[in-house]
């Protein structure tokens, strides 16, 4: 690695994003973010989905301007997509109708370079990332993994001295992921890659420990730098090394010991029905987790990392799941661990009425909204509501996307519970077939 | 070519709003104006001597190439004004709260009902001259092309995946090549797909446009759509049945030559990473592909226009635009000028047609337009309930639909007009009601959207589904009920979209028919548009036009999109 110069390649000082609401305060997506970044480290943005990561990296690639704070490219304030900076996508973001070479040369293009000129670098950076031969094809008629290698190229070939990557493996199975990520590696400690400098946004704690040199572990609502942590390891890294699994569980303590104590949002009193957003996860997910859990060898407690490993689920898929059984009593999250509560072993032994007599009664004392929906709904003289004006509502306190989200998972956990019933057709909550109502 | 691409109708809000009719204000007050502009100037144009249409069928030829040559030449009309039209509206947001709304007014104007305005300008603007004549029927021919194609092009432009639009501007792509490498290729299928539909339909007006009654001047373009009305006029059915055979034979090349191959050629640009099942190259295609000379010549081009696409015009795009802080005093400027231009427009109409239009003439307008719209209904749902049956039958076997889908396409794109007169000539000979027997003509032509559309959805049917309802023991009324009815809802209310916008048009034309001397009318706004025309009576076909025309937007708003949006909904999952 070369040693870190003095003037740091770019730098992010007191970020902030947010989008404004007529009405109301500001929704946060990103506060406060200090980030520098030197020559020659690769540095991960780590964090759940909606913790602001994406956000951040589309700020420092000038693609979207941040509401408040100031991003200096190479000491320059930024004012837009700068030259040196590519970008990976998480979706490959391949141009269908333009081959392999064609859509490698596209940045090369936008240049004003020369046929011959253009021709040559794309060659160059084809055969490095080992796509020879598939010049002429169609992304169509590659595999995942080959198409991300064609956005790996057309980042690499304008020698960009960042190169952003957007979760680059994630649309990938696991197997190509990891020849994909070996191969990245690689070429980086070979100093074959026309780059000075990677920063990737990734989900996955055991790849961002596998490829950088150090980690912002981020927090959601609103996305901040949680905490940063320099990975020790020397390259090639092996995941079954003590130490690089000692790193790995530490990471997964950070981002669980923050969820639990986090708060609702700031702005709002917690009270408010509206303020508490919720993650959309099945109830048959939540079922089946505590039954897993309540089941040898775990017994009711469970460490996360094996337990995500053991039902393969990435940590950002089940945080979701253990958080929620967290909000609804049926589980406590400490330091890395889940542990069943009293009710989440009722839950899991009774049948299925009783079961969801227990879920309803969970969210009536700890998802606020339900409780709301349904007093909305015994108000009215028919019974009904309809669901936009609830979205209204949530997205008053959070961002179109969480608002969405939390309906979502209320619609699909009241449904379940029957505590109401939702017309897709009309989108309006009623009260039809549900015992008791009226 | 089994996708049937939803037609650009359906997209947007549902609810007429105020651009809606300041729209209709401004479409309908540039009718007027041209029809004013044109009032004075018809007695110069009397003069006018077009060499009369010799019906030997050894004329023929030139005259289906006179036709052809019209067609294209509005074709290259619309898709300049697409080029042009599309992307002014979706890269200005203000621009786009107008020009979208006309656009879909545009769409819902019977257009046979203003050739005779435009006519009438064109002639204004070329007295005494042909080029008048061949400019207004091209005219014409366009403004049955362009709306659809300008509205695929730019729903196709506000829809570019987020992903790739960010990948343009990260590599900093001028708006010139972003314009070429993004928007114009992710585009391209739909717009492949309704410039065909558009040329398939263009064929009825470019017949129809050829022979104009206007008043007392009867305009005859050597064509053959004028080589038909002059049959008529002479009672010589054999020289229709050639004109039949002739337009069947470019039809057949229209098919071959132009609409296979570029179908078949937009599919790389589809928005797809899957590689679909891609259909055998027509063989205009293969040929281009596999003849070498023929490959040079087309990689010579390409390299050009990738030189050519590829200039460095325009600049890379910043930041992206922030929709949420817009300028409120640009907004309340823009929104001044559009007002201010609507009254005056409105004043404008207003006068006209109040010098001679009470309201008696409004509610006799409104009365034959309920009389044409229960045709409409009444003719829809009978092709409906004829083709649907047949369409899911052959749908259901594919190597029948394969056979029958090419056939039932090239049937849609036959002008309907030319098979009028054998009809016509029934009616007389058989004394039949006028009122019930001319209506069959409107759908006649569109029918076979129906159909085609039928086909299409029951071919895509889910396997599983098919499969499922079997094990089941689902039959008879009930399957049809539960089982393929849904499943083909989506594709048979966009066929009949396409099927009942298309015989609101044909309705000017097939209301009203002639035999000789003989003229056979129907009650209806069609035969009330046909008959002022003939009259030269411009305020009631202003008066018609734009009745016909609230039909249309009415029924659109009212029936077709909520029936489209409740289709497409409950046959998909998820």
């Amino acid at each position: 690695m070369d040693a870190p110069v003095s003037t740091p390649l770019l730098r992010v000082a007191g970020c902030r994003q947010a989008y404004h609401k007529d009405s109301n305060a500001d929704v946060v997506v990103l506060d406060d973010v200090d980030l520098t970044l030197q020559e020659g480290e690769i540095v991960a943005l780590l964090g759940r989905s909606g913790s602001g990561k994406s956000t951040l990296l589309r700020i420092v690639s000038g693609l979207l301007r941040p509401t408040a704070g100031e991003v200096t490219w190479r000491g320059r304030p930024l004012a837009g997509p700068a030259p040196g900076v590519a970008m990976v996508f998480q979706s490959f973001a391949l141009f269908p109708w333009l081959t392999v070479q064609e859509n490698v040369e596209i940045g090369l293009e936008a240049m004003g370079m020369g046929r011959a000129e253009r021709e040559e670098l794309s060659e160059d950076v084809i055969d490095l990332i080992g796509l020879g031969g598939y010049d002429s094809a169609y992304p169509k008629e590659l595999s995942g993994g080959m198409r991300q290698r064609v956005g790996l190229a057309r980042a690499l070939v304008v020698h960009p001295d960042l190169l952003l990557m957007d979760e680059p493996f994630s649309a990938l199975d696991v197997l190509t992921a990891e020849t994909l990520r070996t191969d990245l590696i690689d070429l980086w400690i070979e100093h074959k890659l026309p780059i000075k400098s990677i920063l990737m946004v990734t989900h996955n704690i055991e790849e961002a420990v596998l490829m950088c040199d150090r980690i912002l572990v981020f927090s959601s609502s609103p996305g901040r730098v949680q905490q940063e942590i320099a990975v020790p390891f020397p390259y090639p890294r092996n995941r079954m090394d003590p130490a690089f699994r000692e790193l790995v569980d530490d990471i997964y303590e950070v981002m669980t010991s923050r969820s639990l104590t986090r708060p609702t949002l700031p702005v709002a009193p917690a009270d408010v029905p509206f303020t508490q957003p919720l993650h959309n996860v099945s109830t048959n997910l939540l079922a089946g987790l505590m039954e897993t859990m309540a089941a040898p060898p775990y017994n009711g407690r469970a460490d996360l990392p094996p337990l995500a490993a053991a039902l393969q689920l990435e940590a950002d898929e089940l945080l979701p799941l253990g958080e929620t059984l967290a909000l609804l009593r049926f589980a406590e999250l400490e330091e890395g661990d889940i542990r069943l509560t009293e009710t989440g072993r009722r839950f899991v032994e009774a049948d299925t009425d009783e079961r969801k007599r227990l879920f309803a009664d969970a969210l009536r004392a700890h998802v606020k909204l339900i409780p709301a929906i349904r007093r909305t709904l015994d108000e009215r003289w028919n019974h009904r509501a309809s669901a936009l004006r609830f979205r209204e509502e949530l997205e008053d306190h959070m961002s179109p996307d969480y608002a969405e989200e939390t309906l979502l998972a209320a619609i699909g956990w009241g449904r379940y519970a029957e505590v109401f019933s939702f017309d897709e057709e009309a989108q309006q909550f009623d009260l039809e077939d549900i015992e008791g109502a009226g | 070519m089994r996708s049937t691409t939803q037609p650009a109708v359906l997209s947007g809000r549902r609810l007429p709003n105020i651009w809606d009719i300041a729209a209709l204000c401004c479409v309908v007050g540039v009718l007027v104006g041209m029809a004013m502009a044109a009032r004075g100037t018809l007695v110069p144009i009397d003069a006018l001597q077009v060499a009369p249409i010799d019906l030997s069928p050894r004329r023929l030829p030139e005259y289906a190439l006179r036709t052809t040559l019209r067609m294209f030449a509005a074709m290259a009309c619309s898709l300049l004004f697409t080029f042009t039209y599309a992307p002014l509206a979706a890269k200005s947001r203000r621009a786009g709260l107008i020009m979208i709304p006309v656009l879909d007014i545009l769409q819902s104007v019977p257009i046979l009902g203003f050739l005779s305005f435009t006519i009438a300008f064109f002639m204004s603007l070329f007295p005494g001259r042909v080029l008048g004549l061949e400019l207004a029927a091209i005219f014409a021919i366009f403004t049955s092309q362009a709306w659809n194609m300008a509205f695929s092009f730019y729903q196709s432009l506000t829809m570019v995946p987020t992903d790739l639009d960010e990948a343009t501007r990260l590599f900093r792509l001028t708006s010139w090549q972003r314009f070429w490498r993004l928007e114009v290729p992710f585009a391209m299928p739909g717009l492949v797909w309704n410039t065909m539909i558009s040329m398939s339909g263009g064929w009825f007006f470019v017949v129809a446009s050829e022979a104009i009654t206007l008043g007392d001047n009867t305009w005859q373009l050597p064509g053959i759509g004028s080589y038909v009305a002059a049959a008529l006029a002479e009672r010589n059915i054999g020289a229709v049945f050639w004109a039949i055979f002739a337009m069947l034979l470019v039809i057949l090349a229209y098919d071959q030559v132009l609409f296979r191959p570029l179908v078949a050629w937009s599919a790389r640009f589809r928005f797809e990473m899957v590689p679909g099942a891609t259909a055998e190259d027509p063989w205009l295609l293969a040929m281009l592909r596999r003849t070498s000379v023929l490959r040079e010549a087309g990689e010579a081009v390409q390299r050009f226009f990738g030189v050519f696409t590829g200039l460095r015009l325009g600049r890379p795009a910043g930041y992206a635009i922030r929709r949420v802080r817009h300028a409120r005093a640009g907004d309340a400027v823009f929104a001044l000028a559009v007002g201010v231009a609507v009254v005056l427009l409105l004043r404008k109409v207003a006068g006209f047609v109040a010098l001679e239009l009470s309201w008696t003439d409004v509610g006799a307008a409104v009365g034959l337009g309920a009389i044409t719209m229960v045709r409409v209904v009444v003719m829809i749902v009978l092709a409906t309930l004829v083709w649907v049956p047949i369409g899911v039958w052959l749908g259901l076997r594919p190597a029948w639909a394969r056979r029958v889908q090419p056939l039932v396409q090239f049937l849609a794109a036959f002008p309907a007009n030319l098979l009028f007169p054998p009809f016509v000539l029934a009616i007389v000979t058989f004394h039949l009601d006028v009122d019930v027997f001319l209506s069959p003509l409107m759908v006649l032509g569109t029918q076979w959207y129906i159909l085609f559309n039928v086909i299409a959805g029951a071919a895509a049917f889910p396997g599983d589904l098919r499969e499922a309802a079997e094990n089941f023991h689902v039959r008879g009324i009930h399957w049809w009920r539960r089982v393929i009815l849904p499943g083909v809802l989506p594709h048979l209310v966009t066929g009949a979209i396409a099927a009942s916008g298309g015989s609101w048009n044909a309705a000017i034309v097939a209301e009203v028919a002639s035999w000789g001397d003989t003229h056979l009318v129907a009650h209806g706004l069609g035969a009330y548009i046909a008959q002022a025309t003939d009259a030269g009576d411009f305020h009631r076909i202003v008066l018609g036009v734009v009745v016909m025309s609230l039909y249309v937007v009415v029924f659109n708003r009212l029936l077709w999109r909520p029936l489209y949006a409740y289709a497409s909904r409950r046959a998909n999952l998820g």
